[in-house]
Order: structure tokens, then sequence, then C-alpha cells
């Protein structure tokens, strides 16, 4: 009972974070180098317990980073439901990939995110973003395996600790 | 691991989401956004749930908060000396100039009364400082610590000590958010200083620069031109500078010049910055002169009560005081 209680306060507390992690900035010159944390993570728990990340948790956490980041309310929503959409569907092959081939689908995953916010923004009038825009990714895709390996680490000592 | 839960999702199935499921939420997504985009009723739903979202950002600050601070701590003496020794020099050399333009400020408001305009050099301010929180990255936004409790109203323009640096866009109870002269959707009506020619400087999509994309081909601007604003539009009040022309070239179809400038403020580094209360003079025909001739007492007044006479004190301002809230009131006012 404690047990499931704790890894659900773990659970958002995750959430939660990354949301902060989005907020954080970095030094002026790292700016355009920040990775997309609540996606992230996200997809971490999509391919640790596929059955916790549902499509509605992966939308309400959407509009959260939305309502956080004061632009279009709806957008973030809009893309992490997608994401969560594809990794949810390829869960069951992700889980088995070695960790290079994982990194690579993170920045499928990630590149696709991209490209829906260009289109979004560029529906919404604003110009098209310099060439900057797209390092993002490829920093999500480095960090990857280090996101993965920390999270499932914490995960398995909280388990250990509570049993 | 996490493998005993996994019995019913099969290895190369569809299985967990449902299309549907996702078709829903992405066209509630897409609901939300034209809502949003179209600036209905959300924004007093964002209104309200500002309440949980400043809170967070004052968190998300501390971060940058606690570097800042730290920079201070490990900052070695000689670094400090050595600025406190600048930062003193800077203010002998500010009081200075001062000190002398005080006098012609004082000549200038004597003149200005003598010709009655309501134009005014001292500045009805309020100082704010930035929270360190990032918006998305190529956002030009910056969030603020006052807010709608401080009686900030958006469209209040932000300086800092060295130039305009936007105005705001978005206000919350104890925060509000400035989009930056930069921002590739933002506008500002400017003058170059050398020859008085008008133009527009909008943001740029790359970089912190400004672009004029469209200067008449015939016209003089150079390289180190300073931009300031003109005052048209009625948004921004007119001198403050807004930046310095880097380079000048023709557009690809050569009917314009486009120049580049770069903002006069410095929009990374400022810490503290200061909101100007008093919005510009709305442009417009400038209110008529008030009446020369015999006192306006003396004339008969449809309007007046049939009481005799009107005191003495107020009868002198009592007839252009309508005339000039008339135009101020006036639509026509809105546009240059």
């Amino acid at each position: 009972m404690n047990r499931v209680r704790v890894r659900q306060l773990w659970f958002a507390a995750t959430l939660l974070i990354s949301l902060f992690l989005m907020l954080i900035p970095l030094p002026g010159p790292l700016t355009p180098f920040k990775p997309y944390w609540p996606a992230l993570i996200l997809l971490y728990w999509c391919l640790q317990s596929g059955d916790r990340v549902t499509l509605g948790l992966a939308f309400c956490l959407g509009v959260a980073a939305d309502l956080f980041d004061g632009v279009l309310l709806g957008e973030q929503a809009l893309r992490l439901t997608a994401m969560v959409f594809i990794a949810l569907r390829f869960r069951s092959r992700l889980r088995f990939f070695p960790m290079w081939q994982q990194s690579l689908a993170v920045l499928g995953f990630l590149v696709n995110d991209r490209i829906l916010l260009l289109l979004v923004r560029v529906f919404g009038g604003d110009p098209l973003p310099p060439a900057e825009y797209w390092i993002s990714p490829l920093v999500g895709a480095a960090l990857w395996p280090f996101v993965f390996l920390i999270l499932d680490d914490l995960r398995a000592r909280l388990r250990i600790h509570d049993a | 691991m996490a493998l005993n839960r996994d019995d019913k999702s099969p290895l190369f199935a569809p299985g967990v989401a449902g299309t549907l499921r996702l078709i829903v939420y992405l066209a509630l997504a897409c609901v939300l956004m034209v809502l949003d985009h179209r600036g209905g009723w959300l924004a007093n739903v964002r209104y309200g749930l500002s309440l949980v979202v400043e809170p967070v950002y004052r968190i998300a600050g501390l971060p940058s908060q606690g570097f800042q601070a730290a920079t201070v701590a490990f900052a070695d003496r000689q670094r400090l000396t050595e600025q406190n020794q600048r930062l003193r020099e800077d203010l002998l050399l500010a009081n200075a100039k001062l000190n002398r333009m005080a006098s012609v400020a004082e000549q200038n408001t004597r003149l200005k009364e003598l010709l009655d305009t309501q134009h005014s050099l001292s500045l009805n301010v309020q100082l704010a400082r930035l929270i360190g929180v990032d918006l998305g990255t190529f956002r030009h936004r910056i969030v603020l610590n006052v807010g709608a409790r401080d009686k900030v109203q958006p469209g209040q323009v932000v300086i800092d000590a060295r130039g305009v640096m936007g105005q705001i866009v978005d206000v919350m109870p104890t925060t509000s958010v400035a989009m930056l002269i930069t921002d590739p959707n933002h506008a500002i009506p400017v003058t170059i200083e050398r020859t008085g020619l008008r133009t527009i400087a909008y943001g740029s999509r790359a970089g912190d620069l400004l672009t004029l994309p469209n200067i008449p081909v015939s016209a003089d601007v150079q390289v180190g031109d300073k931009l300031v604003t003109s005052g048209l539009g009625g948004r921004f009040p007119p001198g403050f500078p807004v930046g310095e022309i880097r380079d000048v070239a023709q557009t690809a179809s050569g009917t314009f010049l486009s120049a580049q400038a770069k903002p006069a403020a410095d929009l990374d580094r400022s810490e503290d910055v200061l909101l100007l209360h008093d919005l510009a003079e709305s442009a417009g025909p400038p209110p008529p002169a008030p009446n020369v001739g015999p006192p306006s007492d003396m004339k008969p007044d449809p309007n007046a009560p049939p009481a005799p006479t009107l005191p003495a004190v107020t009868s002198p301002t009592a007839t252009p005081l309508p005339a000039r809230a008339a135009t101020a009131g006036s639509p026509a006012g809105s546009t240059p």
C-alpha cells in the first residue's frame, strides 16, 4: 500500500521537476542547447511503465506546461499527446533496443516534435526559426542514456528502500 | 524490472493507445489553440490560473538568483573594488551631467509652460526586477516581478538605463510578462536621430537585432546612426534611444533599403528595469489653441446655469478644458 503510494509520488514528482527544468533559464549562449525536459521524462515513463502514462496524462501535462510558458494554450498538449501515442505504440519494441538505438529513436521523437512545433508556429503566423532551433533534439538524444539510467537507478533505489 | 506487468501488451500489436482517443485529444488541443489565438475568454481563465503559475515562476527563478548571489559572494575583492571605483566615476559623471541638465530642464519647462504644451521631461516610473524564467527558447519575453497589484497595465513601456526594452503584454496579479523589441512580432516607430527620418523597427528572426526593412532608397542612412522613438502611434513616448544602425543594404527587390540595428538596451543583461507609468500622448491633431480674446466670462454662455456669476477663480480654466478633453478622447487620436 505504502509502496504504491511512494511510487505514485515519485512519478508525479519527476513530472513536476521536468516542468521546473523547462522554466529554469540557462546562461545566454547555452540557451539553444536546452533539451525539452517534459518530453524526455514522459518518454522514460512511457517505456518503463506504460500503463501509467496515458494520452490524457500527456495532454494534461502539456496544458500545464503551456500555462507555465504563457504561450499558445494547447501547443505542448498537442505535441506531447502525439509523442506519447507513437511511443506507446512502439513501446514493446523500444524497450528491447540497446541504448544507442533507443537514443536514435528518441532523436526521432524529438525531431518529430520540433516539426510539429514548427507547423503550429507557422500556422500561428510566426516567422521561420533560425538554424539553432534544431540543436535541441540532438542534445536531448545525447542526454537520453543518462536520463534513463539515472531515473532507473533512482527508481530501483526507492523500491529497495521501501520494501 | 517491470516485465511482470506486460502480459497484456503483445510485442507487435498496437494495443494500448486507441487511435480514436488520439484524434479526440488532438482535436481538443487544436480547439484550445484556436480559442487562445483568437484571444477570447481564455485570457480570463489564464488570469485565474496564474495564482498557481506565479509561485512556480518565483521558485523557478531561484536558481538564477542563487547563481547571481554566488557570483557576488565568490567574486574576488580586487574586481569588486575596481567595479566600485568605476561605478563611482560613472556616478560622478552622471551627476555632473545631471546638474548641467537640471538648469536646461527648468528652462525647458518654463518655455513649455509659455507655449502651453503638456510635454514634460520628468518621468513617472516604477522599478521592477527580472525573474529568471525561461519562457521558451526563441520567445523574446521576460518576466517581471510586478503585476496587477502594482497597477501595471498591458502596453506599459519597459526601459533600462540605456534605452527601450519592450512593452508589457501579459499581466498577472503579482508578475507580468514583457515582450522585447527584438521579438519578430514586435514593431516600434522610430526616427533616425541625425536626419529625422521616420520609419519602423521590427524585431528580427535571427538573433538579437532589429530590422528596418522599408527605408526609401533615397534616404540618408549611415552605419552608426542612432534610432530614437518617434512617439507616433501613441504607445512609446518620443525621445528614448532604441538602437544603433549596424549595416545598411538594398533589399532584393531594390525598392527599399533595409537596415539592421543593434538595440541600445542591454536586453540580456539588465536585472532592474523601469516601467513608464504615463503612456505616450495619443498622436493626432493638437488640441485647439485656447481662446485668446475677451475673457470667457464676458460672453453669454448658453449652458450656464441661471446663477448670476461664476466665481472668478474657476472661470478662466472652465472654457479650455472641455475642448481638450474632447480631442483627447476622440478616436481620431489613435492613428498617426
